[in-house]
């Protein structure tokens, strides 16, 4: 995050943590939290919804934000040499985040102009992917549209899922679908009021997604003792083979 | 029923995992091939990353082969002397094979190069299998008789290191399986596969093994292979996914048993034709693929 573009949400966030607030603390003008803080990966996940509600203190737009750690990600472009398609080229985009999905009381056009929906990066066309080695705007605008069609066909980037919904003016909640494929680290999930295309009110949670139990254990155990772990798989397929045979030959 | 893999980091359903373990593990006992070059683009297509797949089914590969050796051997079809002289040229052909695979890559376009590689090891594989199995069809099918002597000799057999092998019925030079071994292994350290669909067919031709016998020394051998390559996988890359592996394996060592069974009861010739259109189908997709315009020309790779 470079420093000359502060991100109000995270800002504020950071100053609610600092002062020792849990995430579900009161902003001004909007009080929001998610069902869930942390979002558990076990054998059996298959994607999950995670609810985020809260109350407004002027009625206004809501917008509400989940966006995935930022990673690295290089997109490689194919062209074809004598016939046969290779990545010939290659752009590596050093802080783009690895899921975003964004839903609004209403469509985002109407709640805010280009300007600040662009400042507050409120949609996939707005997301401010930037590249590691300096290329032209239209270059860049090719590249990151590309990525960003390719996260959305992954599930990994949505802006059309859903929205936010309003009741009674004071009370919003959102429903969003977090993927089976969806990437482990700290998310942040922003709230947004807008009044009069300007968001006069945000607040930002932590939502952590880990792998939890033996899905954790065999992770780490892969990562910290690899020779010992390929011995063991080997080991397991060696007894299974085995004990397969054992089976089928009795009948 | 969805599975989360903790490797591969997505959750897929159970059923697919065992319906592709179940294929490829059938057509493993058939064929004494270990099925890897099926395997694999059949996991890429339900969203493994590469990576974890190329070496997660070399894994859930070594369950389906140690069931299909049993099985062939509770029937005396596994030459173990022969098996052991081809692993010797296999891990000095893969010890080659992986320090070209990394010069390879320090010149870029390593996935080129292992495409070409599929292309033509298939192509010329299945094709001349093809060529051969359906001319032997069409000569029983016409009742003409076979003039093809019991023994052929040629140059070969003039080498010196001459081995009895006594499960193929064969006396030759110990250096032909070695060399054979070597070339399996540097092809399978490019191509990510066991070898079995090369080391099958120049086992029958170059060698001259009764085709019985072949697939249970095959199978024999690519269980080494893949223990190889899991190992190293797992120690350098920390690709290997138990879990997939487990699910695969479930499916594929009930498959192998199946492909035993239905496989004994074919003829070698009809074997042999099965097993070239499936190699050949195999080679021709991905020819088409290496010249097909991509839905996309923009790909997502790792970080950078």
């Amino acid at each position: 995050m470079s420093p000359a573009r502060p991100a109000p949400g995270l800002l504020l966030a950071l100053l609610l943590l600092a002062a020792g607030l849990p995430g579900g603390a009161r902003a001004q003008g909007l009080v929001a939290d998610v069902s869930d803080h942390l979002i558990a990966i076990t054998t059996g996940f298959a994607g999950t919804d995670i609810l985020v509600f809260g109350a407004l203190e002027e009625p206004g737009d809501v917008v509400v934000v989940v966006r995935g750690p930022t990673r690295p990600v290089k997109v490689y472009r194919k062209s074809p040499v004598l016939g046969v398609w290779l990545n010939s080229a290659a752009l590596t985009f050093p802080q783009a985040p690895s899921f975003y999905a964004v839903v609004a009381s209403a469509p985002l056009e109407e709640i805010a102009d280009v300007a600040e929906r662009r400042r507050l990066q409120l949609g996939l066309s707005q997301l401010d992917l930037r590249a590691q080695s300096p290329v032209s705007a239209n270059l860049l605008a090719e590249w990151s549209g590309a990525l960003v069609r390719a996260r959305a066909a992954n599930g990994l980037y949505k802006d059309t899922g859903g929205r936010v919904i309003l009741l009674g003016d004071r009370l919003f909640r959102a429903s969003i679908t977090l993927p089976t494929n969806v990437p482990v680290g700290t998310y942040l999930v922003e709230a947004y009021v807008f009044e009069k295309g300007i968001a006069v009110a945000a607040q930002t949670i932590p939502l952590v997604v880990s792998k939890v139990g033996f899905e954790a254990d065999i992770f780490n155990f892969a990562q910290r003792q690899g020779a010992l772990y390929g011995i063991v798989a080997i080991v397991i397929a060696l007894v299974a083979g085995w004990v397969a045979h054992l089976l089928f030959r009795r009948h | 029923m969805q599975i989360y893999l903790p490797i591969a980091e997505i959750s897929l359903d159970v059923f697919v995992l065992l319906g592709i373990g179940g294929l490829i593990g059938f057509l493993s006992g058939m064929f004494g091939v270990g099925g890897g070059f099926l395997m694999t683009p059949l996991l890429l297509f339900i969203g493994v990353p590469p990576a974890v797949a190329v070496a997660t089914q070399a894994n859930s590969i070594i369950a389906t082969s140690v069931s299909g050796v049993l099985a062939h051997w509770a029937r005396g079809n596994v030459d173990f002397k022969m098996g052991f002289v081809l692993l010797a040229g296999g891990f000095a052909g893969s010890t080659v094979g992986v320090a070209l695979f990394s010069l390879l890559r320090g010149l870029g376009q390593i996935e080129l190069v292992i495409s070409l590689t599929y292309v033509a090891t298939l192509g010329t594989v299945g094709g001349l299998m093809l060529l051969e199995s359906s001319r032997t069809l069409l000569r029983r099918r016409r009742k003409v008789p076979s003039r093809k002597k019991l023994h052929q000799h040629h140059w070969v057999h003039g080498l010196p290191l001459k081995m009895r092998f006594r499960r193929s019925r064969l006396y030759i030079s110990a250096l032909l399986p070695i060399a054979i071994g070597f070339a399996v292994g540097v092809l399978s350290a490019i191509m990510g596969v066991g070898g079995g669909f090369v080391l099958v067919p120049a086992m029958i031709y170059l060698l001259g093994m009764p085709t019985a016998v072949v697939v249970g020394t095959s199978l024999f051998q690519i269980i080494f292979v893949a223990a190889n390559v899991t190992f190293l996988q797992a120690a350098q890359n920390q690709t290997v996914d138990v879990v997939l592996a487990m699910t695969l394996l479930l499916g594929s060592v009930v498959g192998a048993q199946f492909g035993t069974r239905v496989g004994a009861r074919l003829q070698g010739d009809s074997l042999r034709l099965l097993l070239a259109l499936l190699v050949l189908g195999v080679g021709i997709k991905l020819l088409f693929d290496l010249f097909a315009t991509p839905a996309s020309i923009y790909v997502i790779g790792i970080s950078g």
